[in-house]
């Protein structure tokens, strides 16, 4: 690895400089996750059934639309940062990894994006319509 | 790499003697990755079903539940069950884990005994936690 030679810079080996920033957010989205997922398995255990007009009727609450969506980000970009390292870790060959890291960005993103978007939906069309 | 191809490697998994911290580790990353993917993919048909209409989430319901007089475990078909009663460990084992390292980041645990000793808590801690979690949806069946 370059050991921070110009010439080792410019080649983009050693650090990225991104390293505090990248362990900061996985220990933060982590304990989003504590809070959040705990809160989700607990309210699931607790309602009355898992039928449509309940759990819409559920979702539709401001007080749990909006943790829901903290949630989905939450774990989403949890997710991205741990898979990240994860195929970092495992996959050595430049091409296979850059393109692994683009279709794992692309997952994350877009499973947030429609979640989120179900939720939105969900909490603006009226509940048990 | 300027020619050095044979630096030393550091030891990796085949020579190290098997202990509670190494499953642990790798069940940290293995139940990661199941939950990244699996619990990612249930969670988001499961919004998008519900947000869908009424025949969409009566259609993933239906998939997903035994029906009456049929096997089911806990009202669910094998498979859904399978994959939901492994995400649950999954979670509980991942969190466990995480709260181990969360603590060892305060730079506490790494005595031998100490660390051995959380790890396998973590290992109590989830399998626990799965069987007080389903046998609250096993008493409202």
């Amino acid at each position: 690895m370059g050991t921070g030679t110009g010439i080792g810079r410019v080649r983009g080996l050693g650090s990225a400089r991104h390293g505090v920033s990248h362990w900061l957010l996985q220990r933060l989205t982590a304990c989003g996750n504590l809070l959040l997922v705990i809160w989700f398995l607990v309210s699931l255990l607790r309602l009355p059934a898992l039928d449509y007009a309940t759990v819409t009727a559920w979702i539709a609450s401001p007080l749990v639309a909006v943790p829901l969506i903290l949630l989905t980000i939450s774990v989403f970009w949890h997710l991205r940062i741990g898979l990240q390292v994860f195929i970092e870790d495992y996959v050595h060959e430049d091409g296979g990894k850059i393109a692994l890291l683009v279709l794992l960005t692309f997952y994350a993103i877009g499973g947030a994006a429609l979640a989120i978007f179900a939720i939105v939906r969900i909490a603006l069309s009226g509940a048990a319509a | 790499m300027a020619g050095a191809k044979n630096r030393p490697l550091s030891p990796h998994l085949t020579i190290w003697k098997w202990g509670p911290h190494m499953l642990v580790s790798i069940l940290h990353r293995a139940t990661g990755t199941a939950m990244a993917i699996g619990g990612g993919v249930m969670f988001v048909w499961w919004l998008v079903a519900a947000a869908s209409g009424k025949d969409a989430y009566a259609r993933y319901v239906d998939l997903m539940t035994a029906d009456q007089g049929h096997f089911s475990l806990a009202g669910l078909n094998l498979v859904p069950f399978i994959v939901l009663f492994g995400l649950s460990w999954s979670f509980f084992q991942h969190m466990s884990s995480g709260l181990r390292h969360f603590l060892m980041d305060t730079g506490a645990g790494f005595e031998l005994a100490t660390n051995r000793n959380w790890a396998r808590m973590t290992l109590v801690a989830s399998v626990l936690l799965t069987v007080l979690f389903w046998a609250i949806i096993w008493s409202k069946h």
